[in-house]
C-alpha cells in the first residue's frame, strides 16, 4: 500500500520539479495559449488564443485607454496590473502607441475596460497552463 | 469603431466564458457546459441589472 503511494508520489514530484510548469506559465503569460501550445492541447491554446486576443483587439478598436505605470493614481496602478497580464499584447500597445491614453468617448471606457480583463483572463489561462504541467489539474 | 451596448455585452460574455469553460474545468464536455452556463450568467445578469435600473429610474 504504502510503496503504490510512493510509486505515485514519484511522478509527481519529478514533474514539480522540472521546468516544464515555469515555461508554460511565463510563455503562457507572454502569448496567450502558448502554455497550452506546449502542453500539446492545440484546441484549448487556440481558443484562449483567440479570445484574448479578440478582446484586447477590440478593446483597442474601441479607442480604450492604456493605462501607464508610475501614475501615483491607485486606480491607474490596478489597471496597469491587470492590462500587464496581456503580456506582449501590451507591449505591443505601448510600443506602437495603441489605444489613448484618456477616455474620450463613453464606448471607449468598455474599450478600457476590454484590455484589462483580457489581461486578466490571460493571467488566468497562464496559471491554468502550469496547474496542468505540474499534475495540479487534470487534464 | 462602434458597437452598441448589447453587442459590446454578448462580446464580452462570448470571450470571458470561453476561458472560464476551458479554465475551470477539466473534461471538455464540462467545459462546454460551464462556458454556456457563464455565458447565460453575464448575459441575463446585465439584463437583469439593466430592467432594475430602469424601475428605478421610472
Amino acid at each position: 500500500m504504502a510503496t503504490s503511494a510512493t510509486a505515485k508520489a514519484q511522478p509527481a514530484r519529478a514533474t514539480q520539479s522540472s521546468s516544464i510548469p515555469t515555461l508554460c506559465l511565463i510563455a503562457g503569460w507572454l502569448v496567450p495559449g502558448a502554455g497550452h501550445f506546449i502542453l500539446r492541447k492545440p484546441i484549448r491554446g487556440a481558443l484562449l488564443f483567440l479570445s484574448i486576443v479578440a478582446m484586447f483587439t477590440i478593446g483597442i478598436a474601441l479607442e480604450g485607454k492604456i493605462y501607464q505605470p508610475n501614475t501615483g493614481d491607485l486606480l491607474d496602478i490596478l489597471g496597469f496590473v491587470g492590462q500587464l497580464g496581456a503580456g506582449l499584447l501590451y507591449a505591443c500597445a505601448r510600443l506602437f502607441d495603441w489605444g489613448h491614453p484618456t477616455v474620450l468617448v463613453a464606448v471607449a471606457d468598455y474599450g478600457t475596460k476590454f484590455i484589462v480583463v483580457a489581461g486578466l483572463l490571460n493571467i488566468v489561462a497562464a496559471v491554468d497552463a502550469h496547474s496542468l504541467a505540474n499534475g495540479r489539474k487534470a487534464s | 469603431m462602434t458597437i452598441t451596448h448589447f453587442t459590446a455585452v454578448l462580446l464580452f460574455a462570448l470571450f470571458a466564458s470561453i476561458v472560464f469553460g476551458i479554465t475551470q474545468r477539466a473534461e471538455p464536455k464540462m467545459m462546454f457546459r460551464f462556458g454556456a452556463f457563464c455565458f447565460v450568467l453575464f448575459v441575463g445578469g446585465t439584463i437583469a441589472a439593466s430592467w432594475l435600473m430602469y424601475f428605478i429610474k421610472h
